[in-house]
């Protein structure tokens, strides 16, 4: 009888240790499994300006989840007036940026080291506007015209176009709309190729009205809006800015794709931040937006589509240092994040 | 029935196309009159709409003006101090109750202290002016200081939303305020009237034509500061509304709009609604004014009074129909039933009833003329049914007496066939069914045979009585008395007795002495035999003497002649010698001498063939008009004369 009850106690003490051992195994299971999935890292990033289809790729990668996708919780913050990119940096509003070239450049002049993460607009699109009416038919009979330039370093290209003809002009500021050149007050504006001037157009002017004089077509390849994000802030997690480019580059994709519900997004926070919003305009954005971005061309690979190219930004660094705003030009690889870039 | 229908069906149809058409052409004439007319009345009655509002915008737009006019004249005499700045632009804003915020910038100036001056601006809130200054240079490069100072002129902005006052429509009127004269002067400020354009947006949004019909402002750039679609309000510009909608249409619309054209055209809304637009310009602003209507609702009144008419005219037309072919049918049916019965008495059935009267027009009077009618034939025909059975009896009496006539004459040829040594033949042909005309010939004794020719004047029935009566006593006396002139003479004599009619006969009366070939002969009245001897004929001279019958106690006179072998003696009456022709010739005495010499050689069978065929031939075929007798005799001789 005994050793039938040993043999009993062994087959209890059997079927508690299995069990033990089960229950081990599902919570070593779920403890794996949770550890699997890390909490998604916050992040914040300023638009150069107010929401607009000029930003749709990152708004597009936030709205369909590219961004969380990528194990990024991202806040898109609004642009604006008066909402300097660059300032949300410096204060620590934002840890991206949709900044020019020639500001990153200015600022790393400054002491302010930024990282070039991706560069959306490879070529400049500001354009110089004049009514043919006026008899400006030529860059050179702009010379002693009234010409409308904006503030700081968004006038550099247009100053080194009036360079290049050795022109010289009445500068007027330029506000932020072109009302003062559609009265007749000036004699040509600055504009930009996917705002101002379809913006233009849509007062009921034609584009046979108009002498446009595109800086791009006169050697003035000014690569503009890039993301960025502080020196320090990068060498800190260099992998974590990249995904949050590789991210954006991917919203992009999605906005050039899907451009009407792309735009019904940007419409929406358009109407959201209380700025004007016109589809036909957002449209015509979008797609010189895709023109810039040289997304559409067969003739690059998608891995130079968000490029800072080497050649462009030598150019447009040249022309800064000759207008004295830079003393000189940073390294490339350094600028645009060094060895562990586009990893 | 069917001819009766066919009339009413083309009266009605021809009635109510005809009028279908007449109401179709007034109506759709009446129909394009009114749209023509209406169409003008709402252009003008809508121009003086818009008009008339325009009007009231440009009275407060030009008011403000002027306050903001003052205000830099004001400031370009002297240089006002901070103070009396401010005491001015307080005074203006407390002056124009239409104005919500008023400021004056000036041009940054190293002169200054400091050189780029504080912008006093007053706002009102709650009934209260708020002072707020603003102290950045960023109004230096903004619309509402550039454009005035760029051009020199007083300027209105495009409208914003401010934000600083809940998102309401604003636009500014800013004047340059200058300094110096002639070539030195230049802008040296400007004057700003911040203006709320609530209250204008609310007079244009209450503008409206008919039930539906709109109205959007637009400004000078095409803006849509008014618009039903809240969507576009200062979102959309009429260009990118045209260039979304792919409308180049718009897109001219829209340029001749903010050029400050005024127009009234038909448009075609987004919706797809057929619809007039007006439009036309606020002069101070640059801003359009347009007002928008569906076409539907602009003709809903033409419509209804056209569908109101055809609806009318449609009940007229089918009452007229339905009159016009009650009254046809009533016309047309009598007609169809006196056409049934008419077929009916045509078939022979006079008893078939007419359909009866009911009214005194033209239908009633044929229906009573057409029973006349058929009264007046049932009895015509019952007379003819009569009159045909009378002839018939008389015409079957009339060939009896032919029949009884016939064989009183002798008709047997050759009638003496033992008798060599003469030949006789008669023929006669009456013109009615029975004749006046007679011949007659038989044996006196056995040597002496009589022959004769009569010809009853008058013909017919009397005649044939009065020959009967004639050749019975001619007959009988002839064989009693034997010679010529007694045998007139006593016939006479009793014919005379009894001639109540006054009824005469010619008769030609011979007897031949077949031995001898001596004929005797007497005549009362008839015409002269012809002998034809040795193949000439000629007429026999005979004494003509009285008719037989009118009068008693004639005398006649027995003639003779010699009759040689071979001579042939041919006795007539007037039916051949009076034949006529169509042209009324008589066939005559000479003819038949003619005649009858060309036939001398004949038998007489064939010659009185020959003879009645020549009196025919000239004839010609007019018809025959008295009896035609002939009897011809032929003497050989006694056989045994020449042993």
């Amino acid at each position: 009888m005994r050793s039938a009850n040993t043999a009993k106690n062994l087959s209890h003490r059997c079927a508690l240790w299995t069990s033990l051992a089960a229950l081990l195994i599902l919570f070593l299971a779920l403890t794996g499994l949770a550890g699997a999935e890390e909490p998604l890292r916050k992040a914040r990033l300023m638009p150069l300006w107010s929401p607009q289809a000029q930003f749709a790729g990152y708004y597009m990668a936030l709205d369909k989840g590219i961004y969380a996708r990528h194990g990024i919780d991202m806040t898109i913050l609004e642009g604006g007036p008066g909402r300097s990119a660059v300032r949300s940096l410096t204060s620590g509003e934002a840890d991206f940026a949709v900044l020019w070239l020639a500001t990153a450049l200015q600022q790393h002049d400054t002491g302010l080291k930024l990282v070039n993460l991706a560069q959306i607009i490879q070529r400049s699109s500001l354009l110089l506007i004049a009514r043919k009416a006026s008899g400006i038919a030529r860059p050179e009979d702009l010379q002693g015209k009234k010409v409308s330039l904006w503030d700081g370093e968004l006038s550099l290209p247009v100053l080194a176009f009036l360079d290049m003809y050795r022109l010289r002009v009445q500068r007027i500021p330029q506000s932020y709309t072109v009302n003062l050149f559609l009265r007749g007050g000036i004699d040509a504006t600055s504009a930009m190729w996917y705002n101002e001037y379809h913006t233009i157009l849509n007062t009921g002017i034609d584009p046979d009205e108009l002498q446009v004089f595109a800086l791009h077509e006169h050697g003035v390849t000014f690569p503009e809006d890039g993301l960025y994000t502080l020196e320090h802030a990068y060498r800190g997690d260099p992998a974590f800015a990249r995904v949050v480019a590789r991210a954006s580059l991917e919203g992009w994709r999605y906005a050039f794709a899907h451009p009407e519900e792309t735009l019904t997004v940007v419409l929406d926070r358009m109407r959201r931040a209380g700025v004007p919003a016109s589809r036909a305009h957002q449209r015509w954005m979008l797609e010189r937006m895709r023109d810039l971005t040289r997304m559409d061309s067969g003739t690059l690979t998608d891995d130079d589509a968000g490029r800072l190219h080497p050649s462009a930004y030598l150019d447009a660094a040249a022309i800064l240092r000759d207008h004295g705003v830079i003393r000189e030009i940073p390294d490339h690889t350094t600028f645009t994040g060094g060895d562990d870039a586009r990893r | 029935m069917r001819a009766g229908r066919s009339i009413a069906r083309t009266f009605t149809l021809v009635v109510s196309v005809c009028t279908t058409l007449i109401f179709t052409a007034a109506i759709g004439y009446s129909y394009h009159r009114s749209r023509v007319a209406l169409e003008k009345e709402v252009a003008t009655n809508v121009a003086n709409l818009v008009q008339g509002s325009i009007h009231r915008v440009e009275t407060t737009l030009r008011a403000i003006a002027k306050a903001t006019e003052g205000v830099a004249r004001a400031l370009e005499t002297g240089h006002p101090a901070n103070r009396s700045l401010h005491a001015l632009l307080k005074a203006t804003l407390l002056d124009n109750g239409e104005i919500h915020g008023f400021g004056a910038a000036f041009d940054p100036d190293p002169v200054l202290d400091p050189p780029v001056p504080t912008v006093p601006y007053f706002f009102r809130r709650d009934g209260r002016l708020i002072f707020a200054p603003e102290d950045s240079y960023e109004y230096l490069g903004q619309d509402w200081y550039q454009i005035p100072k760029e051009l020199g002129a007083l300027a209105w902005s495009e409208p914003y939303l401010d934000r600083a006052s809940g998102g309401t429509l604003m636009t500014s009127c800013s004047v340059p305020i200058f300094v110096g004269t002639g070539e030195e002067r230049k802008v040296r400020g400007v004057v700003m009237a911040d203006v709320s354009l609530e209250g204008l947006t609310d007079l244009v949004e209450s503008i409206r034509v008919l039930r539906t019909g709109y109205s959007v402002l637009l400004s000078r750039n095409g803006t849509f500061l008014t618009h039903p679609d809240r969507d576009l309000v200062m979102n959309e510009t009429i260009f990118g509304l045209a260039e979304s909608l792919d409308r180049p249409e718009l897109r001219d619309l829209g340029k001749k709009m903010v050029r400050g054209g005024s127009e009234f055209l038909a448009y075609t809304t987004i919706g797809g609604v057929s619809s007039r637009m007006y439009y036309a310009p606020v002069p101070s602003t640059g801003w359009t004014l347009v007002v928008i209507f569906p076409e539907a609702e602009l003709y809903a009144d033409v419509h209804s009074l056209t569908l109101v008419v055809t609806v009318i005219a449609l009940a007229g037309i089918l009452l007229l129909t339905g009159a016009v072919h009650g009254i046809a049918r009533a016309v047309t049916a009598p007609l169809g039933a006196l056409a049934t019965a008419t077929e009916e008495i045509a078939a022979g059935n006079f008893d078939a009833g007419l359909p009866p009267v009911g009214t005194r027009d033209e239908v009633g009077q044929l229906t009573l003329a057409f029973a006349a009618m058929t009264s007046a034939l049932r009895d015509y025909i019952r007379d003819l049914t009569e009159t045909t059975a009378a002839k018939e009896r008389i015409q079957s009496e009339l060939k009896v007496a032919t029949d009884i006539q016939a064989s009183l004459l002798p008709r047997l040829f050759p009638a003496f066939p033992d008798r060599p040594e003469f030949d006789i033949f008669a023929t006669m042909d009456p013109a009615k069914e029975v004749g006046g005309d007679f011949y007659d010939f038989f044996f006196v004794n056995p040597t002496n045979l009589c022959f004769l020719v009569a010809d009853v004047a008058d013909k017919g029935v009397p005649a044939a009585l009065y020959m009967m009566v004639a050749k019975t006593l001619l007959k009988a006396e002839g064989q009693r008395l034997g010679e010529p002139d007694q045998i007139l003479a006593c016939v006479n004599t009793i014919l005379a007795a009894d001639n109540d009619s006054c009824m005469f006969t010619t008769v030609f009366c011979a007897i031949l002495d077949t031995e001898s070939g001596e004929v005797r002969f007497a005549n009362a009245g008839h015409n002269r035999p012809v002998l034809i001897s040795d193949s000439t004929a000629r007429l026999l001279p005979v004494r003509t003497g009285f008719v037989l019958g009118p009068m008693a106690d004639v005398v006649y006179t027995t003639e003779r002649m010699m009759l040689r072998p071979g001579d042939v003696l041919f006795l007539y009456t007037d039916g051949i010698t009076e034949a006529t022709n169509r042209t009324d010739e008589l066939y005559g005495e000479k003819r038949l001498l003619k005649a009858l010499q060309t036939v001398a050689d004949m038998e007489l069978v064939e010659m009185l063939a020959a003879i009645r065929a020549e009196v025919v031939r000239h004839a010609d075929g007019a018809p025959q008009s008295d009896d035609v007798t002939m009897i011809a005799i032929k003497y050989r001789g006694m056989p045994n004369a020449d042993r």
